[in-house]
């Protein structure tokens, strides 16, 4: 499928307003902070909008259409889940408000099934703090360690150092699919076929990838995927955990309270069915509906068109900064392996400066460690600046940036 | 839209080739000074004689150009300066800071006064004062191992 920009821009009411700005003698914001959050298009909000104004109740809740209806849509956003990651049910799928919540949930629920003293946990040095922090403070609970795999240079990992840390201990091995930091995917499945040959169960982080690139559970053989609906164009407070339903149905719950029941006494409680037993409280109806429309656009345009737009701009943006001198791009020299992140150092300037030097010229990248600080402590650089595109980003775009990162050096005082 | 960036050639000089950026062997007095939000970190050293002169200093430690700088100029200024002075001259950089000095104190500033546009840059104030803000919690006397910008 070609892919149109022109079509794709006018979908997203920012960029029109950004725009507006020529006019009156501004500059738009290129906003290069995409893995922090995505923007939102059109559709998407239409749609959130349309489910608060006229379909909103709660759902599970009333016996009247209006609840029915409101139940329906939520439960259709989990079948659209479902499919786009290629889940065998749709009670595979639990709603959450973000990633981070989700890996907290399996490290919680997860941890209490399966860990005793004396187990291990696989995690790597590059993860997210949302993928370290819940399974360090998983394994202090039940006087389990953590064991950390590294990386090589350009962010891949070495299957046969992998299988050198996996042991009979090993209970559970939690990776990222795609670095924050790197961008380069991950081929989860041989990791995950490993830590399965040890009876450990593997856990993706999927907050980078599934925004990216094609996801199918099935085909990785993962038992947990964690993502978020903001960095996908939907908007924030809606996220997703992927669990093998044999595994949910076997794990207690993580948060209590309403509608995660099914029969509460003075002394006893019955859990209800998944996904309803993990998903306490209120929900968040018409977040999942916003992650459902995303999911429609994503698919309306297509995840290869999607990669292989975000390469072309990924690949311009790397040859440009190799041509800057004193610029080290972190990971691959192959645009391939980056996925639209581009995280930088410049020799002899630090990340504040640099991010206030091109925050000035009005495109948003991001400083400092990015939630990636032992990451930083294991490759010695104290913190980095980061770029990364989106399909919808433009090539003019990604020439202002290359065009300030040039100037950087020059303004610190560097004859180059 | 106002600009948030000023490297003048001042400030690069001092951050690129900083006179005061060392570690003293022997320093009567040593206090670290952090940013915890944007991770500006330095230690300063200070020998202050019984008469109450500051004889020597230096700072070592990493952070932006605004923090090092501000760092490097401040120790210029308060070295063979009698604690006093020195204490002055922080009420007189955060005056500066705040966009309320008068053309005599600026002046009395000297290459720290190129810190003055600082004040309309509010994302860049903790870089600028950390310095000053260190050496003041030192001369203060307190018996803290570490003063962060953010318990104020």
């Amino acid at each position: 499928m070609s892919f149109d920009i022109e079509k794709v821009r006018k979908d997203f009411p920012f960029f029109a307003a950004e725009e507006k700005k020529i006019a009156e003698g501004g500059t738009p914001l290129a906003y290069l902070d995409n893995s922090a959050t995505s923007q939102r298009p059109r559709q998407v909000v239409e749609a959130v909008a349309d489910y608060e104004y006229y379909h909103n109740s709660n759902p599970f809740r009333g016996l009247y259409d209006l609840s029915i209806d409101a139940t329906e849509r939520y439960e259709a956003a989990r079948t659209k889940v479902a499919k786009f990651i290629n889940a065998r049910a749709d009670k595979e799928i639990i709603f959450t408000r973000n990633a981070s919540e989700s890996l907290n949930l399996v490290a919680y629920s997860l941890g209490e099934m399966c860990l005793k003293e004396g187990d291990e946990i696989i995690t790597t040095v590059v993860e997210h703090h949302s993928n370290m922090l819940p399974w360090r403070l998983a394994a202090k609970r039940y006087g389990a360690t953590v064991k950390y795999l590294e990386c090589e240079k350009d962010g891949s990992f070495s299957l046969d150092s992998f299988k050198s840390l996996l042991t009979n201990k090993t209970k559970i091995v939690a990776m990222t699919a795609m670095s924050n930091i790197f961008g380069r995917i991950i081929d989860v499945k041989s990791f995950a076929a490993a830590a399965h040959e040890v009876g450990a169960y593997f856990v993706a982080d999927g907050a980078q990838s599934v925004p990216h690139s094609k996801t199918d559970v099935q085909d990785l053989d993962i038992d947990f995927l964690s993502f978020s609906g903001h960095k996908m164009l939907a908007p924030m407070g809606i996220g997703v955990l992927y669990g093998k339903q044999e595994l949910l149905e076997k794990m207690p719950p993580f948060l209590s309270g309403g509608e995660m029941i099914e029969y509460v006494t003075f002394d006893d409680i019955t859990y209800a069915e998944l996904p309803h037993k993990f998903e306490a409280g209120t929900v968040n109806a018409c977040g999942a509906v916003g992650l459902a429309a995303a999911i429609d656009y994503l698919e309306s345009i297509g995840l290869d068109a999607i990669e292989e737009r975000e390469l072309e701009l990924t690949r311009m943006a790397l040859d440009g900064i190799k041509a800057i001198p004193h610029i080290t791009v972190l990971g691959s020299d192959d645009a391939e392996e980056h996925h639209g992140i581009l995280t930088f150092k410049i020799d002899g300037v630090h990340p504040h400066d640099i991010a206030a030097i091109i925050a000035d010229a009005n495109v948003a990248v991001r400083a400092g460690h990015h939630c990636a600080e032992p990451l930083h402590h294991f490759i010695g650089i104290p913190s980095t600046t980061r770029a990364s595109l989106m399909f919808y980003n433009t090539e003019e775009e990604v020439q202002r940036l290359l065009d300030v990162m040039k100037q950087i050096r020059p303004m610190m005082g560097y004859p180059d | 839209m106002q600009s948030r960036t000023f490297y003048n050639e001042i400030l690069t000089e001092h951050n690129i080739h900083p006179i005061h950026k060392t570690k003293m062997i022997e320093p009567q007095k040593s206090l670290r000074g952090v940013n915890p939000s944007c991770g500006d970190d330095i230690t300063l050293q200070l020998n202050v004689s019984e008469d109450g002169t500051i004889t020597d200093g230096a700072f070592f430690g990493d952070g932006c150009a605004i923090s090092q700088a501000s760092a490097d100029m401040m120790l210029d200024l308060v070295i063979g300066r009698s604690v006093e002075e020195a204490m002055s001259l922080k009420d007189t950089f955060l005056k500066m800071i705040k966009d309320k000095i008068t053309e005599e104190e600026l002046e009395m500033l000297e290459e720290a006064g190129a810190l003055k546009d600082i004040s309309h840059m509010p994302s860049r104030v903790k870089c600028a004062v950390l310095g000053w803000h260190t050496l003041e919690e030192m001369l203060k006397g307190g018996d803290s191992e570490s003063v962060s910008t953010e318990d104020q």
